[in-house]
């Protein structure tokens, strides 16, 4: 349960930096070192050192069936953007949430990107499993589109 | 569908092959077992051997070599043979909407099994998934995915486990536009709005470039693919194929 909320939480905030990296005018190198240190900062996690995670029932964790819902708050990381911070709520082994805690939100670029990405990032994430959704068919699971595509989300919840 | 399937355990393993990301996804009470993890890295190692053996976009592969000369069918892989054999099918029932020969660099034709390799690839790769006990296994490759489950686990009823297969809308990749739910069988679905017009029309003599999607879900991937292709490139003639010739599978037009 623990590996697949950080896989998760790497996962939405990986999203982030891409759906921003469309967006913006930012050097593609910046944006890998910015991800490693995301995947970085998401395994520290897992030592317990740091990491704000908060359970609304102890001990949940270990269980697979019928546990109550779980929220995950993932570190806040520095990007090239700014700050973001992701949270999810797990329930049952599947995210019945995903929000945003903290995304750059500085000038009116930043929060004309975000305004758009993270409504998107929510609704990807949240939707796959709303709808009970296990693959997705498509055409544009391609190479290029797949860090973006619903599939790679599911992919990554289930690692 | 029950609360006891979806807390089902579940593993997923993700790799690149074939130029494609393949991602296998396992549900039910064997998935940890080292069996399991045995069979999925048998699942890819024949996933990289087909794509050594078909691979067009590999210089040494053995379509390559076929193409340049350097090696006769007899000397190639029996999978190639059964490749042509399979592809002279498909042209046929689907009324010359399938086609193995696209224009090659020099405008000729040029011999391209790439139409049905990927959907055959991944069924074949599913198959050695399909004898874990308690476990149901979905190979996705790329959009195209095949499902098995151990001979045990029924169709119906509170043991089924079933996989609900979103289908991507063509015009918004973030959201699904239909749900095809399988306890066996395969979904694939065709389009250009990812890759451009790839595909080819031998009817037309041109490349397809519309928008939308043909997505095809029936008991066979490797048929599944082929018809979805067929019917995203061709006119009425091939649907009216697909109709008469292919009962066991249903058509989704997005």
């Amino acid at each position: 349960m623990r590996r697949i909320v950080l896989w998760a939480m790497s996962t939405l905030t990986l999203l982030v930096l891409l759906f921003s990296y469309h967006t913006s005018r930012g050097a593609s190198t910046t944006v890998a070192s910015s991800i490693e240190q995301l995947n970085d900062s998401a395994s520290s996690t897992d030592t317990g050192s740091s990491g704000a995670s908060s359970t609304d029932a102890s001990g949940s964790s270990g269980s697979s069936s019928s546990s109550p819902s779980t929220t995950y708050a993932g570190d806040a990381v520095q990007t090239q953007f700014g700050p973001v911070q992701v949270q999810i709520t797990v329930s049952g082994g599947t995210i019945t949430k995903a929000e945003v805690l903290q995304v750059p939100w500085g000038n009116g670029r930043d929060q004309e990107i975000n305004s758009r990405a993270v409504p998107i990032l929510n609704s990807e994430v949240v939707q796959t499993q709303s709808a009970r959704i296990d693959m997705v068919s498509g055409a544009s699971i391609t190479s290029n589109g797949y860090l973006t595509s619903l599939q790679s989300a599911i992919d990554q919840a289930n690692l | 569908m029950s609360a006891s399937v979806t807390a089902l355990p579940r593993r997923a393993w993700v790799e690149q092959v074939m130029g494609i990301p393949v991602s296998i996804h396992l549900r039910g009470a064997g998935v940890d077992t080292p069996e399991a993890a045995d069979a999925v890295a048998a699942a890819f190692s024949s996933l990289r051997a087909m794509d050594r053996v078909f691979s067009t976009w590999r210089e040494d592969s053995e379509v390559m070599r076929l193409r340049r000369g350097d090696l006769t069918i007899e000397r190639c892989h029996p999978l190639v043979a059964e490749a042509l054999e399979i592809g002279g099918v498909a042209t046929r029932v689907t009324g010359g909407a399938f086609t193995m020969l696209l224009p090659g660099d020099a405008g000729d034709l040029v011999l391209d099994p790439t139409g049905l390799v990927k959907g055959w690839a991944v069924e074949r790769a599913a198959a050695l998934l399909a004898d874990l006990p308690g476990v149901s296994a979905c190979v996705n490759g790329a959009g195209d995915l095949a499902v098995v489950a151990h001979a045990d686990l029924p169709d119906e009823g509170p043991d089924a486990i079933t996989w609900r297969i979103g289908i991507e809308d063509p015009r918004d990749p973030t959201r699904t536009a239909d749900v095809v739910a399988l306890t066996r069988g395969a979904v694939a679905t065709s389009g250009t709005a990812a890759r451009g017009a790839h595909l080819y029309d031998p009817a037309g003599r041109r490349m397809v470039g519309r928008p939308g999607s043909t997505t095809v879900h029936g008991p066979s991937l490797l048929w599944a693919d082929i018809w979805a292709t067929a019917l995203f490139v061709g006119g009425e003639s091939a649907g009216a194929a697909f109709t008469s010739r292919a009962p066991a599978y249903t058509r989704i037009e997005l």
